[in-house]
């Protein structure tokens, strides 16, 4: 919540303007390339990539990634969400520099530890990645862009994700009020 | 005419290029709404901030209606454009074990980028959890298979399922997303929190 005494280009944007801007850009990507926006897709292309470059003998034996590779075709860096993906980082980094934002921190409660903030921080992504990949498509990919193009499964996955951290909150809640 | 990538209007670099510029657009509107914080995010799960509610709802609302009307004007053609495939029981699995990811690290994928890119060290930590979590399913493909390709049902819309047109979907989630909104404004005064 923006405290009135914050400089007024330190404050977020309102909500519903964002919104409209986000479907704005949702709607862009949906003309020009056909598809909606994606995350997780991204991580799945690196993984891929590194698995490939590192240990490549087991990829070729992998299920996993003979799969990836007869669902595309190419290199798995050259993809679509990859290159989104890292305009987001850039897109992300200008308006922290134009808010006034960029700092390096731990952001948590004060009523825990950075410790513990990083520590639920990294279970956070681990479930986030498996379940993204049962999901086909994470809060992006899935539900947003799901939404979009009124997909019965990308608003299943919305209620799923949405209804389980509800349905989880009250177990967590003394990490974040 | 659209969309300009499917019809070969512009080429596949192209393509890319104007994805990177796309996902600049998508990282600044997050970063500008609030969502590099995961205490802004965690809000929407405790009723002291709605953000991603508003964000979210708004968004696919303006994102489906702008698609319905370029269809409707001949500039995109809704047959081209990607309808993600519905596996039931994997996408609700997938997506509880998500909702478990998101109340215990406080990002999802897109806005931990986000997040690391003003420099929360949190959300870093948070990608590292995604590879690893990716990683995990890679390796345990085996164990999940069953799972990740039961109750295939192609990529039907929930129009057709509920045997309505797209139009008055549509209509029924703007009136869904605007009662929504009412109600998350009346939540935010409800429990309020100054602090953080």
């Amino acid at each position: 919540m923006e405290t009135k005494d914050q400089p007024r280009k330190n404050r977020y944007m309102n909500p519903y303007i964002g919104g409209v801007l986000l479907g704005l850009v949702l709607l862009a990507a949906n003309f020009i390339s056909g598809r909606g926006l994606g995350a997780s897709g991204a991580i799945k292309s690196v993984v891929v990539a590194s698995a490939q470059s590192l240990a490549p003998k087991y990829a070729e034996r992998t299920k996993y990634f003979k799969e990836y590779h007869e669902e595309h075709s190419g290199s798995p860096m050259k993809n679509w969400l990859v290159f989104q993906m890292l305009g987001v980082l850039v897109g992300g980094f200008a308006s922290g520099a134009l808010a006034g934002r960029l700092k390096f921190k731990v952001e948590h409660s004060p009523k825990i530890t950075s410790r513990r903030r990083l520590v639920f921080a990294l279970l956070g992504g681990i479930f986030f990645g498996v379940g993204s990949q049962l999901g086909r498509g994470c809060t992006s990919g899935s539900a947003l862009s799901g939404m979009a193009v009124i997909s019965f499964g990308g608003i299943i996955t919305m209620m799923a994700i949405f209804g389980g951290a509800y349905a989880l909150a009250w177990f967590f809640r003394k990490n974040w009020i | 005419m659209g969309p300009l990538a499917v019809n070969e209007i512009i080429s596949s670099n192209t393509n890319f290029f104007l994805a990177f510029v796309i996902g600049i657009g998508f990282g600044f509107v997050l970063e500008q709404s609030g969502f590099s914080s995961s205490r802004k995010l965690a809000g929407l799960f405790y009723g002291y901030d709605m953000v991603v509610l508003k964000v979210f709802f708004t968004g696919g609302v303006t994102a489906m209606l702008g698609l319905l009307f370029f269809s409707l004007f001949g500039w995109v053609d809704l047959n081209l454009v990607y309808v993600n495939p519905t596996f039931l029981t994997s996408a609700i699995v997938g997506g509880l074990i998500m909702g478990a990811g998101f109340i215990m690290g406080g990002f999802c994928p897109g806005t931990s980028f986000c997040g690391a890119a003003i420099g929360k060290l949190d959300a870093m930590i948070f990608i590292v959890g995604l590879f690893i979590g990716v990683y995990l399913f890679a390796f345990g493909y085996p164990l999940f298979e069953t799972l990740y390709k039961s109750a295939p049902m192609g990529s039907p819309k929930i129009s057709t399922m509920l045997d309505l047109s797209d139009g008055v979907f549509a209509l029924i989630l703007v009136v869904v997303a605007v009662g929504l909104f009412y109600g998350s404004e009346w939540v935010e005064k409800r429990f309020p929190r100054e602090e953080y």
